[in-house]
């Protein structure tokens, strides 16, 4: 792989970036409601101070002076101000960050390691009973929404056999192992749901690319060699059929930061997920900005990292 | 007489489907001796390809199924053998070449590390080793620049310079039997001439033995020794090239050779060129008789009755047919 490829990929990142944070800037300023409503509703407040405010804070300077404003200070490592919290959003964010990302990021790997080795021996056996019970529970498993079988795992785990904490605790009052222990143990459930989710649609991803990889002429070549069916499978059919894996999970990442929030709220995991709604719903637009701009950059980053995976697998990509 | 390298009896490989059982190849019986190079032709669909690949066992079990016959290699009949004996044969004793040289070789490899593998494998090198030898094989199929070219993926070899490198991929560990299944029909004409000429060049250095499969009559009158006509699953007429061009007797084989475009008879009023009118019978449950009667300038009610055999009508010279 060359290196120009990469480093046209992370430069294609800086105008999409720019482009996600206009988009984002405008929508937000466009949107009802602002975070010193609720001084404009209280009496203790003269109108001159709320005017004198708003002023400091530029609320009232048109869109693009703001967004100007915002990106210059971005930049130089302002976030600006939760109005709310009373502290600064890059503290707050990085707070929230790492328990999404550590939610986030296990689902991915489970996903992964159910999906491959399933879907890759569904579809070298395929229309067996292998195959058929992986496929009815795959099929059973994506169309069951998070928010189901988020409750449904409360329900059994925590309630009925009372294996599992259902809320999410940010401050345990343990220390070593215990700490780790207790952090595992409340992170199973909401890791199960996301990964089981994204495992499950994964499975029937994997194995259509792999029947449709199998039956091309190079695997029949790779047969004709004698190297022996597991080394044909291995070397030959997998590496061609994650190409097209790597773009699904890859486009996927948006749905799967969306379903995050939805089972953070569920488990009440102090993600960022929970940040971003709570913020919205009181009107926090310098938060609201910054968490939607680091999911962006989050998946804008994660893209770049499917492309060069993507430039690793088919050397073609690269070469261009 | 020896016993011959290659030796195919009443071989039947059905495939399965959802309309019934589909007869690919139906009591195929051919040989091949060491060294020689033996033709194998016939209008799509009728069998060469299947019969090739029976050989390797490269069909898919299922839909595919042995149904009868047996496959001698040096004696040694092929069909029981289990996966681990028949990749110890694969490559090393008998390798194989594809029609399509475009989508023959794994993309996502370089040629250099796909025919190194094979010679990892059989000769048990080092890759490092394995390495070189996969370079001078490019050198023997005359790619140039060999140690640069190892490293370079297939899509960046023309159609024809993939065909050399399949070509030097089959005979790394120099086989006893190359089986070409319509090597040159992908590429264009001055191409195949080459790919042609390198293996006869090959084979003669390597004095393996070649089953060429082809449906293009000129390739064979100029590369074979001897000729196995295929027609729906079944063997028709087999015979030496001298025999089969000059005294043709099955009728489709004479339709076969009346239809090869010929410069000094297109002039003129008679310009068109022949054809065997019809289309191949469904090998779908094949009707009883001659599969071949439905075309046959010369049918008569003999014709659908039984099949006919094969039998000699001339030494090495075979026709199923009752005229």
């Amino acid at each position: 792989m060359s290196r120009q490829y990469i480093i046209r990929k992370i430069l294609i990142m800086i105008p999409s970036l720019l482009g996600i944070s206009l988009v984002l800037f405008t929508i937000l300023a466009m949107a009802p409601g602002d975070p010193f409503e609720e001084l404009a509703t209280n009496p203790a407040v003269p109108p001159e101070v709320r005017a004198a405010l708003r002023a400091k804070f530029g609320l009232d300077d048109p869109v693009w002076t703001r967004y100007l404003h915002w990106l210059v200070a971005m930049i130089q490592g302002d976030w600006g101000f939760s109005f709310v919290s009373r502290m600064d959003v890059d503290k707050l964010i990085l707070q929230r960050l790492p328990v999404t990302l550590i939610v986030i990021g296990s689902s991915q790997i489970i996903a992964m390691l159910v999906a491959l080795p399933v879907g890759v021996l569904a579809a070298t056996r395929p229309y067996s009973l292998f195959d058929q019970v992986a496929n009815t529970l795959a099929f059973v498993g994506f169309s069951l929404p998070t928010f189901f079988t988020g409750l449904l795992f409360i329900l059994v785990f925590s309630i009925q056999l009372d294996w599992l904490p259902f809320v999410y605790r940010a401050n345990i009052d343990a220390t070593g192992w215990q700490f780790y222990w207790e952090h595992i143990k409340q992170s199973i459930m909401p890791v199960m749901v996301l990964g089981l989710f994204q495992g499950a649609s994964l499975v029937r991803f994997v194995r259509s690319s792999v029947l449709d990889v199998i039956k091309l002429d190079y695997v029949t070549t790779a047969r004709s060699k004698g190297i022996g069916e597991r080394k044909v499978i291995t070397k030959h059919v997998v590496r061609n059929a994650l190409i097209p894996v790597v773009t699904l999970v890859a486009l996927q990442l948006p749905i799967v930061f969306g379903g995050a929030i939805v089972t953070e709220q569920i488990f009440r995991v102090p993600g960022i997920g929970s940040l971003l709604i709570s913020s919205m719903l009181s009107n926090d637009t310098p938060v609201v900005m910054a968490v939607t701009f680091v999911i962006a950059c989050l998946v804008v980053f994660f893209n770049l990292l499917a492309d060069i995976i993507y430039g690793w697998l088919d050397p073609r990509i690269s070469y261009r | 007489m020896a016993e011959p390298l290659l030796d195919i009896r009443d071989l039947k490989t059905w495939f399965k489907t959802d309309d019934g059982m589909v007869r690919a190849v139906d009591g195929v019986s051919l040989h091949i001796d060491r060294g020689e190079t033996l033709g194998v032709v016939g209008e799509s669909g009728c069998g060469k390809t299947v019969t090739a690949r029976s050989v390797l066992k490269l069909i898919d079990m299922p839909p595919g199924r042995f149904e009868a016959g047996q496959i001698l290699w040096q004696g040694r009949d092929l069909i029981p053998l289990d996966e681990t004996e028949m990749n110890k044969i694969r490559a090393r004793e008998i390798a194989i070449i594809f029609q399509e040289p475009m989508t023959s070789l794994n993309p996502v490899y370089t040629v250099g590390d796909q025919i190194a593998e094979v010679i990892e494998l059989h000769q048990k090198l080092s890759r490092k080793q394995a390495m070189v030898g996969a370079a001078d094989m490019l050198k023997l199929v005359n790619i140039p620049n060999p140690q640069r070219r190892v490293h370079d993926y297939p899509h960046q070899f023309s159609g024809g310079m993939r065909q050399r490198v399949m070509i030097a991929m089959a005979l790394s560990c120099q086989p006893k039997l190359l089986i070409a299944d319509e090597p040159t029909t992908a590429l264009d004409v001055t191409i195949q001439a080459q790919i042609l000429e390198l293996m006869q060049e090959m084979k003669e250095r390597f004095g393996m033995a070649i089953m060429l499969i082809t449906h293009a009559m000129g390739v064979v009158a100029e590369t074979t020794q001897r000729v196995v006509v295929m027609y729906a699953g079944k063997v028709v007429e087999e015979a030496s090239v001298e025999a089969l061009f000059g005294d043709p007797r099955h009728p489709y084989t004479q339709g076969l050779i009346r239809s090869i475009p010929r410069v000094d008879r297109s002039a003129g009023r008679q310009a068109r060129l022949e054809s065997i009118p019809g289309s191949v019978p469904s090998l779908l449950d094949p009707p009883p008789g001659c599969r071949f009667a439905s075309r046959c300038r010369y049918v008569m009610p003999a014709c659908t009755q039984a099949i006919p055999p094969l039998k000699e009508v001339a030494p090495g010279h075979k026709v199923a047919c009752i005229l």
